[in-house]
């Protein structure tokens, strides 16, 4: 149990540390403090835990109802089968269609979403036009309109100009829906830009795109990683505009899972659901475990703050 | 930055342009232009898509919209319409209950990692990662756990809780607090990471006043922590909502809203009658009505907000 007592930190503490800081000597609230952080991630932990090993049991031995059980028999060909041979209706091409899919869903639209808010953040944040202020208000309620209210329209708009079910159209679409928060993101970041650099730019005869290429652009790498990192993330993790928009020969890898899985007939193979739910995953919780602090930076910064 | 240093002549430069107008109030077409696509987006895609729903919502509709005009028979419809009633009443249910419970395990891992507990980063990690998976995923994930044979309940049964019934899932009654239990799992990480944000912007002085005065801790967090956690506790429940509002994908994998139509919800029934169903009209009221609370239960917080801002700038 000693392992969990934090370490004192070398003698007296810094005169500026907090007073909790002090609290550090292995008391009864400290034990149960550690006994709650300790059940909440075994609770947290638990789904990631069961996935996993249900990936690697066969099918003879998850019949058994051991869900919590090590696997006896280690074997990976779940994996196998759900990345190459699992079924959504007739095709058997596991879900390795819907990876790739969700690959050229993902990189355009991420490249193209963030081009735009950027951009749209630059203006507002320092060209300013008149009535753009307004503008920007309006785009940020579009984050909290419910997507039922525009998915219909837009399917009529997007079918009217020959885009609907296709991959241009689904890029479209994640644009669209990505604007207010990449929007904010930028506003956001260049608003802690000082005006006067903008100024003496301006006063250097520099136009509106030369100013944006030359001296926004080269500044704006960390919020840059926040906005790849919360596109990425969000659009892989997207189901709703996927099926509607991107058309059966581009469905995303979220909705090729859910037919994998809730519409299969005949014996369900839990070992083939699980992998592929983890290879679904992978990506998005990659990202997450590189990115780490910027994950959340993002959220923070994301989270529009009315 | 470098290419765009200011040379030594620029300011005679500048007094020319200024002279000729001032820098402000000239008519930046290319900003404009740059914002094309803004414009577009919100005129088109956010304020034209919603005038036209509200159209639809008011005609007779069924699998192509029409152009007449039906008055509020649609809405009429949609309130004598069990499943929308069910989809509603399923929707508040769950609401409240995420919201709370999201509220509650967030503010309280905030609060306990917040303690100077050994290993903060990786139980943070541990408590966020849900968030960067999908609802669908999440959805699939507890479908299995809570699968009646095979899962949790056989898992109690095995433990010798022979008559323990865990089997949620497929009873039209309890079917709704399952996907509260997943969502709740995939969001309460996000509650946690606002909060505790907001706890390390506490100023230590507040400590140390507390101390002194002998007031014991959790009274602190009672009375004076969680107050000021305030703009966190609301930029959560504004997330939270924009949630709740949504829930479609967690639904459509966990369950597809049965047993029956146990777990309907009305983003899934608007889906439902929007492709499935082909009954535009109904689909239209029903996101129109969606909407409408919305912006309710929305408006008075951004107001507040916006008063709050404009208080602190006086």
């Amino acid at each position: 149990m000693n392992t969990l007592s934090p370490p004192l930190k070398g003698g007296t503490p810094p005169s500026r540390a907090r007073p909790r800081r002090r609290r550090t000597a292995f008391t009864p609230a400290r034990l149960g403090v550690y006994a709650f952080l300790l059940t909440a991630a075994l609770f947290f932990l638990l789904p990631l835990y069961v996935m996993l090993v249900t990936s690697v049991k066969p099918m003879s031995e998850i019949r058994l109802g051991n869900l919590l059980a090590f696997p006896t028999h280690f074997t990976l060909s779940a994996w196998s089968a759900a990345w190459q041979s699992a079924c959504t209706g007739l095709d058997c091409n596991g879900i390795q269609v819907g990876f790739w899919n969700s690959v050229r869903i993902v990189v355009p639209s991420t490249i193209l979403s963030i081009a735009i808010g950027a951009v749209n953040g630059y203006a507002l944040s320092f060209w300013r036009p008149r009535g753009a202020g307004l503008l920007f208000g309006v785009l940020l309620m579009g984050a909290f309109i419910p997507v039922q209210v525009m998915v219909y329209p837009l399917v009529r708009v997007l079918a009217s100009v020959h885009l609907f079910s296709s991959l241009p159209g689904i890029v479209v679409i994640h644009t669209i829906f990505g604007m207010p928060v990449m929007t904010l993101l930028f506003r956001n970041y260049y608003a802690s830009i000082p005006q006067e650099l903008f100024k003496a730019a301006r006063i250097d005869g520099g136009g509106f795109w030369r100013i944006f290429v030359q001296l926004m652009l080269p500044m704006s790498t960390p919020i840059i990683v926040v906005a790849v990192i919360m596109q990425v993330t969000g659009i892989w993790n997207d189901f709703i505009l996927g099926l509607v928009f991107a058309g059966t020969k581009n469905l995303p890898m979220t909705v090729q899972l859910n037919n994998i899985i809730n519409t299969t007939t005949g014996e369900r193979l839990y070992n083939v659901n699980m992998a592929a739910t983890i290879l679904t995953s992978m990506v998005p919780l990659a990202v997450y475990f590189v990115s780490g602090r910027w994950f959340v930076r993002g959220i923070a910064s994301g989270a529009v703050k009315g | 930055m470098h290419a765009l240093k200011l040379p030594a002549g620029g300011s005679s430069k500048a007094h020319r342009m200024r002279l000729k107008k001032p820098l402000k109030k000239r008519f930046p077409i290319a900003a404009w232009l740059a914002l094309l696509p803004m414009v577009m987006t919100v005129v088109f895609a956010y304020l034209g898509t919603m005038v036209w729903t509200a159209r639809v919502s008011l005609s007779n509709s069924r699998t192509f919209p029409s152009g007449d005009f039906a008055g509020f028979t649609q809405y009429a419809r949609l309130f004598n319409n069990d499943r929308w009633l069910l989809s509603l009443q399923n929707i508040v249910i769950y609401g409240a209950c995420f919201i709370v419970a999201c509220m509650v395990i967030g503010l309280l891992l905030a609060i306990f990692i917040d303690q100077r507990v050994v290993a903060e980063g990786a139980l943070r990690t541990v408590f966020l990662y849900p968030y960067a998976m999908s609802f669908v995923a999440t959805g699939l994930v507890w479908q299995w756990i809570l699968n009646p044979e095979l899962g949790a309940q056989a898992v109690l049964h095995k433990l010798g809780f022979a008559h323990a019934r865990f089997d949620w899932i497929v009873d039209q009654d309890w079917v709704i607090y399952t996907i509260v239990i997943a969502t709740v799992w995939q969001a309460s990480g996000l509650v946690m990471a606002l909060l505790l944000a907001g706890l390390r912007g506490i100023d230590d002085e507040l400590w140390k006043a507390a101390r002194i005065d002998g007031i014991p801790r959790w009274r602190v967090y009672v009375s004076i922590v969680v107050p000021m956690l305030g703009p966190s506790i609301s930029t959560a429940f504004v997330l939270l909502f924009v949630m709740v509002v949504k829930l479609y994908d967690a639904v459509v994998a966990m369950t597809q809203g049965g047993p029956g139509t146990a777990s309907e919800v009305p983003a899934k029934f608007i889906m439902d009658y929007l492709f499935g169903r082909a009954n535009i009209g109904l689909a239209s009221a029903a996101s129109i009505v969606l909407l409408a609370t919305v912006l309710a239960i929305l408006a008075p917080f951004f107001y507040a907000r916006s008063r709050a801002a404009l208080r602190k700038e006086v």
